[in-house]
């Protein structure tokens, strides 16, 4: 009886995520680690999303290549036999259990183990309920990520993008695999440029629902938003400051696409550059101090920077005629952009120190780029077979996904920040 | 003439005209501001070059709305020019009509900037009918980027449709 209950609420939380982007892996790094997560003891109870989300999630990484270690569960404090895991290839082993807990919710535990070292690397508890599974999941991902790598996992964060069917334009929420999506705007006009507040509560988008672009500020939980900006012209392009208090916007209403500041509320204008062309899509350095954008003052469309509390600008790329949609890494050492190499528009990354440039797909119409808050992956737009899909490339070039919704256009990817 | 007869009766059909067919290449049919200056034979009856009915009669050069652009550019080219001397001189005698114009991009290249793209073409017809002395009230410049296509085919002659700016008028409600 209690079974049949728990496997309606899975039946439901299924539907949920049908119309979710579909993640294809279309490369992988060089050495990846051999791990093997086990089944969970007791996981049958809340079915195996759990197991499969940590496998699928640490796979996609591109790091890391699973060790098959299904159909023998093995609870979170059994004694492991080493040797027999290291006959089977793997480096790391998970293994856990799932219980249930008085309150009607479950609790899983789990332990992470290195195999060469002979030696628990930790684990960890969660209470959860049947709907926080995938939750609870990545989670878990995030601890093994982070334990075996050195640097954050981004399995717990989440994309916003926006999905374009006929007519139609839907700006959605899923987590970092795609799933889990959930529509925050539907409108029959042009939604682009989402941009995610630091703290991860809020998006700033740019909303053509009026007949023109308004910058609009919505927060997520309560699914209230207000308008950032809505001068004469248009109003485009929105960059939350490092603050999370801030934004950088472009504005017409002076003459040509020019940035301004304003406070997320919308007051407190203040112009930071001026120039007789085109400047555009602003971006801060992590630590709040330069305004990375795209200016044509030169006679062409390149990278410059300025102080964030205005000063002179200073150009940044000095190859190609076509160079656009700086964004800075969260270590502030690079900038991924899109130049234009023949004829195609790649999404490229610049050494800030050495300038060195390296063009990391072989794609035509890339766009968008946003980086995932570990700076270990770049997601952004691209089109394959005449549909706009969105790609994820490591920095290295190496690791290479594509996340595509079916019967539909998707683009304008934005990578939210790590949780709290 | 550039189109045979058949394939021009061929459109004409198609777009259920009922209107003669535009004396293209008679620029004394719509050149001229007076009806009665236009008597040279070919037109069937006399028109209002640039009034309202011109906004709806192909004989008018105001039935002309776009200028197109140059990839990555935003100068209004000359051969456009006539374009809009026709809507100026419609604002300077209809002063209480407005214009809107969007400017488009086309699909290479970033949203934003191509939304930039659009607004520095809407711009620049904007300040050539402001300098033809219609007043700055009266018009209003947006963008659309390149989010509105009128072709979504990834050629040459497709992107050059889209690289264009588009004059709406309120006097025939298109705003």
């Amino acid at each position: 009886m209690k079974l049949r209950y728990l496997l309606g609420l899975t039946a439901f939380a299924a539907s949920v995520a049908q119309a979710q982007l579909t993640v294809e892996i279309t490369g992988a790094g060089a050495n990846r680690m051999p791990i093997a997560v086990a089944d969970f003891a007791g996981e049958r109870i809340v079915s195996q999303a759990l197991t499969s989300v940590v496998r699928n999630d640490l796979e996609r990484s591109g790091i890391f290549k699973l060790v098959d270690a299904k159909g023998q569960a093995i609870p979170e404090d059994a004694s492991i036999s080493y040797d027999d895991w290291k006959s089977r290839g793997a480096d790391a082993l998970v293994v856990g259990t799932v219980g249930a807990a008085t309150d009607g919710r479950y609790e899983t535990r789990f332990r992470l183990y290195d195999i060469q070292k002979q030696a628990a690397l930790g684990g960890q508890g969660y209470l959860h309920t049947s709907g926080q599974l995938r939750a609870t999941a990545h989670r878990m991902a995030d601890f093994i990520y982070e334990k075996l790598t050195g640097e954050p996992g981004v399995f717990s964060t989440r994309i916003a993008y926006v999905v374009k069917s006929t007519g139609r334009y839907e700006l959605q929420i899923a987590d970092a695999d795609g799933g889990n999506a959930q529509t925050a705007l539907a409108s029959r006009e042009p939604i682009i440029s989402p941009s995610w507040s630091p703290d991860g509560t809020k998006l700033a988008y740019v909303s053509f629902e009026a007949k023109k672009p308004i910058v609009y500020v919505h927060d997520l939980a309560s699914g209230r938003r207000h308008v950032a900006a809505n001068f004469k012209g248009s109003n485009s392009a929105p960059a939350w400051a490092p603050d999370g208090k801030r934004l950088a916007v472009v504005l017409t209403k002076d003459g040509s696409s020019q940035l301004y500041l304003l406070n997320a509320d919308g007051s407190g204008l203040t112009r930071i550059a001026t120039s007789s062309g085109i400047d555009t899509e602003p971006s801060f350095s992590p630590d709040g101090q330069f305004i990375y954008f795209t200016s044509d003052r030169g006679g062409s469309p390149q990278l410059y920077r300025i102080p964030a509390g205005g000063g002179d600008a200073q150009r940044i790329t000095f190859e190609g005629s076509y160079n656009v949609t700086p964004r800075p890494s969260p270590d502030g050492k690079s900038v991924a952009y899109v130049s234009r190499n023949s004829g195609r528009f790649q999404l490229t990354l610049m050494d800030l120190a050495s300038k060195q440039t390296q063009i990391l797909t072989d794609s035509a119409k890339d766009e968008s780029p946003s980086w995932a808050p570990n700076g270990r992956m770049i997601i952004y737009a691209t089109e394959v077979g005449n549909r706009g899909v969105l790609a994820a490339v490591s920095a290295d070039g190496r690791v290479k996904q594509k996340l595509s919704v079916q019967a539909a256009d998707v683009r304008e990817p934005s990578w939210g920040p790590l949780g709290k | 003439m550039r189109y045979s007869i058949p394939l021009l009766a061929a459109l004409l059909l198609a777009a259920c005209s009922s209107q003669p067919p535009a004396p293209e290449q008679n620029p004394a049919g719509v050149e001229s501001r007076t009806p009665s200056a236009t008597s040279k034979g070919v037109e069937e009856k006399p028109f209002d070059a640039y009034g309202i009915a011109g906004l709806k009669d192909p004989r008018s050069p105001l039935f002309k709305r776009s200028i197109y652009f140059d990839y990555d550019k935003y100068v209004v080219k000359d051969e456009f020019k006539p374009t809009i001397e026709a809507h100026a001189k419609f604002l300077v005698a209809n002063p209480q009509f407005k214009v809107l114009i969007q400017g488009n991009a086309d699909e290479r290249g970033s949203r934003e900037y191509n939304l930039a793209l659009g607004q520095k073409r809407a711009d620049a017809v904007k300040k050539s009918l402001a300098l033809l002395g219609a007043r700055e009230d009266q018009i209003e410049s947006v963008s659309l980027g390149k989010e509105k296509p009128v072709c979504t085919e990834s050629t040459e002659e497709c992107w050059a449709r889209n690289r264009r700016a588009d004059i709406l008028h309120s006097a025939t409600k298109e705003f």
